[in-house]
């Protein structure tokens, strides 16, 4: 019989539909892979199995799960812990200053009575550090750690906590399961090879093992089953034998339906070069840059694509200088200080920042200053001279305003709303307005189409290609979603690990994307 | 009525009401009303630019400026100059902000540069250096070297009286300027006007470009970033233009108390300041004018009003006890609220 069977599981969160008749099973001892992009519902499974409170607070799901047979539903972590399933979450879990023995025992920890628990109840016993360090020791055995079980967890490498966070796991009793969301992404090569042993090991150990990564290498090499997932469905449900990497990667990606096919029509693009980037370096939490060459010629629709967290959005934060940078951008053949948003704006660079709420709006503003304030700022548009002062002109900023919305189609009850009352949708088009009030002829945007439902969606890419076709301002379009890429851009750069994986035509094959967005060499470039 | 409350704030609606309460109580009592609006006027007048000291800072995103002192300081460095040289009248007056101004932007400056250092505790650090300016300035106003009789101690010696009389001086040149009456109600026009064509002039730059740039810098700083704005220098200037306006405030205030008042006294301005305008309607992050004269109004009503009402119900000083709850009560409550929220 399987460990674990879940069967036709669902999940919305609000209209939104985010798993559709998931169904999966897992033996005993197996190390079974989940793969799929970005948003496809791994997350979502993974706390559904793991009893998170979110899916709960959202409506719970639909389906069944079994485990050994017997049907299971998790109302919180304590519950799924109680049946034997473990997660080693994305980010660590650990306590800095405490010492690996009492990480690992944390909330667990042995203790014995002494006189202020005699008079004031259990949770005042002491600490039994010996017995503590023991089971930790042994924890820590089994994962071949030789490493003392009295260091502190502060300063330690990434990969020892990695296998500190397995080891606590282990230490419960009647461990039966094992998730592990992207265990890989933070280790080097060296400690990920050791890590997949170590998984291995655990699998003989009879502990089954659901292994998220974004690696199909590593997926290939360390799993007996596959599931890949996309936009909520299972597409794939395999034996790791029977699948190539290069298989995998295309049903990954696959397109999506929601999105039309873009239109056939004869692009001329000229050869000349409107921004040449050298090797740009962006320092960009999260999403670093490490290196990175391109050029962009005038006219063209530029597609960034890549995983989350591979450094793809840096690259346009980058050029607008918000994150420090270092290399050489070359705009219109003169070359642009970095580390100075006015000098990129003044050099006709508009940004559509990734963080719509944070970065690109004045949430407690009207819309009509939103839409006027960059040119303003930057351009000393929408100003009257009175005497030595220059004072906003609010008639001039009302027409203005007035006449974006109705370009734009801006649904606001008029130009005096605050920006925060709108759908995300219209905020879009606000900051939208607010780039192209700068008549830019480079025009960045990052995941222009994020938390926007799909009708607005589609409004929003029409606008930005109705630009570049109308007026032909150039734009470079970052963005998680590559159906979206692939509808509206002309070349599409994959980022990986900060560097340029490689550069693709919007029709080349499925199986191409995945493989650069995985980091595969396929050495292709579309120059 | 629900909407009423809505758009006037539910603290401003409570407050109106105990003012009505306590009009009612006062007209009950017998205190002449004609006295109580001159009283209301002339306290409107002498602390509105103090409040509105504090709308450049908000704006420019440095959050409530608890350092008024520090400008305090330097306008009372200016007054004590003029007086030093025998000035009086509107002389005195217009050479005790000559003096005071470029000190006190010099002195605003590195407050503002500081500042920048300490970016999300301003208002913490903003207190503390109120209590050290304060404190330093006390040691000052020992050792200074002034001369005329009229500041130093009567018994002779050295160092600053802690009240100064401007009775010979600049007393009441903007309350009598131009004053006139409408019954027995007193309208001290020059200190009005003066409070006008300041609250004209901060309404003016914040409508200009350099202006509207120090808005955005403090509501909003990575837009700002983005925008190629310079957020530390907006914020420098936002601080300037507070403690500019300070100093010029406390002279306002003193030429119509009749007195300066040194040492300590500097220290009780910030809290006053601070709960006028939150009273008005201003938020840790947004503030207008309007919130200065709205809030001005009701909390020095308030105290007006509340002094001999109480005083003849209730035995000793509990208007002063009234009046330490409401503005620190109203500070507190502003505090508790998110960022953008009015209080």
């Amino acid at each position: 019989m399987d460990l674990l069977q879940i069967k036709n599981v669902s999940k919305y969160y609000g209209e939104n539909r985010v798993l559709n008749n998931v169904s999966l099973s897992i033996k005993e001892g197996e190390i079974h892979g989940l793969v799929g992009e970005n948003g496809a519902g791994k997350s979502t499974l993974m706390n559904i199995l793991f009893g998170m409170p979110v899916i709960q607070s959202t409506g719970g799901y639909e389906g069944e799960i079994f485990i050994n047979g017997k049907n299971y539903k998790p109302t919180s972590p304590e519950e799924a812990m109680a049946e034997g399933i473990g997660m080693v979450h994305q980010e660590f879990m650990l306590i800095p200053g405490f010492t690996i023995t009492e990480n690992i025992k944390l909330n667990r920890e042995q203790t014995s009575p002494s006189l202020l628990s005699k008079v004031f109840g259990k949770r005042l016993e002491k600490l039994d550090m010996k017995a503590m360090a023991k089971d930790a020791r042994e924890a820590l055995n089994k994962l071949d750690m030789d490493i003392d079980e009295y260091v502190p967890v502060a300063g330690l490498p990434v990969g020892h906590m990695q296998f500190i966070e397995i080891a606590r796991e282990i230490d419960k009793a009647g461990l039966k399961l094992l998730i592990l969301d992207e265990p890989t992404a933070v280790l080097t090569e060296a400690e990920a090879d050791k890590f997949l042993e170590v998984i291995k090991k655990l699998s003989e150990m009879g502990i089954a093992i659901l292994f998220i990564s974004h690696r199909l290498d590593e997926i290939k090499q360390v799993t007996d089953s596959i599931t890949v997932l996309r936009d909520g469905e299972v597409v794939a449900s395999v034996k790791t034998d029977e699948i190539d990497v290069r298989e995998i990667a295309r049903l990954m990606v696959g397109r999506k339906v929601e999105l039309s096919e873009r239109k056939n029509e004869d692009r001329k693009i000229s050869d000349e070069y409107i921004l040449e980037i050298k090797n740009l370096h962006v320092n960009m939490p999260g999403e670093e840059v490490k290196g990175i060459d391109l050029k962009v010629r005038r006219g063209e629709i530029l597609g960034i694509g890549g995983l989350a967290g591979q450094g793809k959005l840096g690259i346009s934060n980058g050029i607008m200088g918000l994150y420090e940078s270092s290399g050489t951008i070359i705009k219109d053949g003169k070359e642009l200080p970095l580390n100075n948003p006015r000098e990129a704006l003044k050099a006709s660079i508009a940004f559509l920042s990734e963080d719509r709420r944070g970065i690109g709006l004045l949430l407690d503003d009207s819309i009509e200053f939103n839409i006027a304030f960059s040119s303003l700022e930057v351009q000393d548009n929408f100003l009257k001279k009175i005497g030595p002062m220059k004072l906003i002109d609010k008639k001039k900023v009302r027409e203005h305003a007035l006449r974006m919305i109705e370009e734009l189609d801006i649904r606001c009850t008029g130009p005096r709303q605050h920006t925060r009352a709108l759908s995300g949708g219209n905020q879009q088009k606000v900051c939208i307005a607010r780039a192209l009030s700068l008549k830019p002829d480079l025009l960045l945007v990052s995941e222009p189409t994020r938390g926007i439902d799909i009708g607005a969606k589609k409004l929003v890419l029409d606008t930005l290609v109705k630009l570049n076709r109308e007026q032909g301002v150039t734009i470079i379009i970052t963005s998680s979603e590559l159906a979206e890429l692939r509808q509206v851009a002309d070349r599409i750069a994959i980022i990986y690990e900060g560097k340029l994986a490689g550069i693709l035509p919007p029709d080349a094959s499925d199986e191409e994307f995945g493989l650069l967005m995985a980091g595969e060499d396929i050495k292709k470039v579309v120059s | 009525m629900k909407e009423l409350i809505d758009k006037i704030g539910l603290p401003r609606f409570i407050i109106i009401l105990f003012l009505i309460f306590l009009m009612a109580l006062a007209i009950y009592l017998n205190i002449p009303i004609s006295d109580l609006i001159t009283d209301i006027l002339v306290r409107f007048g002498m602390n509105s630019i103090l409040v509105l000291a504090m709308v450049p800072g908000i704006q420019a995103g440095i959050g409530i400026n608890f350092n008024l002192p520090l400008g305090i300081i330097f306008g009372l460095i200016g007054a004590l100059v003029s007086i030093e040289f025998k000035l009086s009248g509107f002389t005195g007056f217009f050479v005790s902000i000559l003096i005071a101004v470029p000190l006190a932007a010099i002195a605003g400056y590195f407050y503002g540069k500081m500042l920048n250092n300490v970016k999300g505790q301003e208002m913490t650090v903003g207190n503390y250096i109120g209590y050290s300016v304060v404190s330093f300035m006390c040691i000052f106003w020992l050792l200074a070297p002034f001369r005329s009789p009229e500041l130093i101690w009567a018994y002779g010696g050295s160092g600053l009286r802690v009240t100064v009389s401007l009775e010979s001086s600049m007393a009441h040149v903007l309350n009598n300027f131009l004053a006139f009456k409408i019954g027995n109600v007193t309208i001290p026009t020059g200190l009005l006007l003066f409070f006008a064509l300041f609250a004209f002039l901060v309404w003016l730059y914040s409508q200009s470009n350099n202006g509207l740039s120090m808005k955005v810098a403090g509501s909003n700083e990575k837009f700002a970033l983005s925008n190629g704005i310079d957020v530390n220098r907006q914020r420098i200037k936002g601080t300037v233009i507070s403690t500019v306006l300070a100093a010029i405030g406390i002279i306002v205030y003193s030429q119509s108390f009749g007195f300066l008042q040194l040492y300590n006294a500097p220290l009780y301005s910030a809290m006053p300041a601070a709960a006028a305008i939150l009273i008005g309607g201003a938020s840790l992050k947004r503030a207008t004018i309007v919130h200065v004269l709205v809030g001005t109004v009701l909390f020095q009503s308030l105290l007006v009003v509340a002094l001999p009402v109480i005083n003849v119900i209730a035995e000793g000083s509990m208007s002063e006890v009234i009046r330490i709850i409401v503005s620190n009560g109203i500070i507190l409550y502003a505090l508790t609220r998110e960022g953008g929220q009015t209080a």
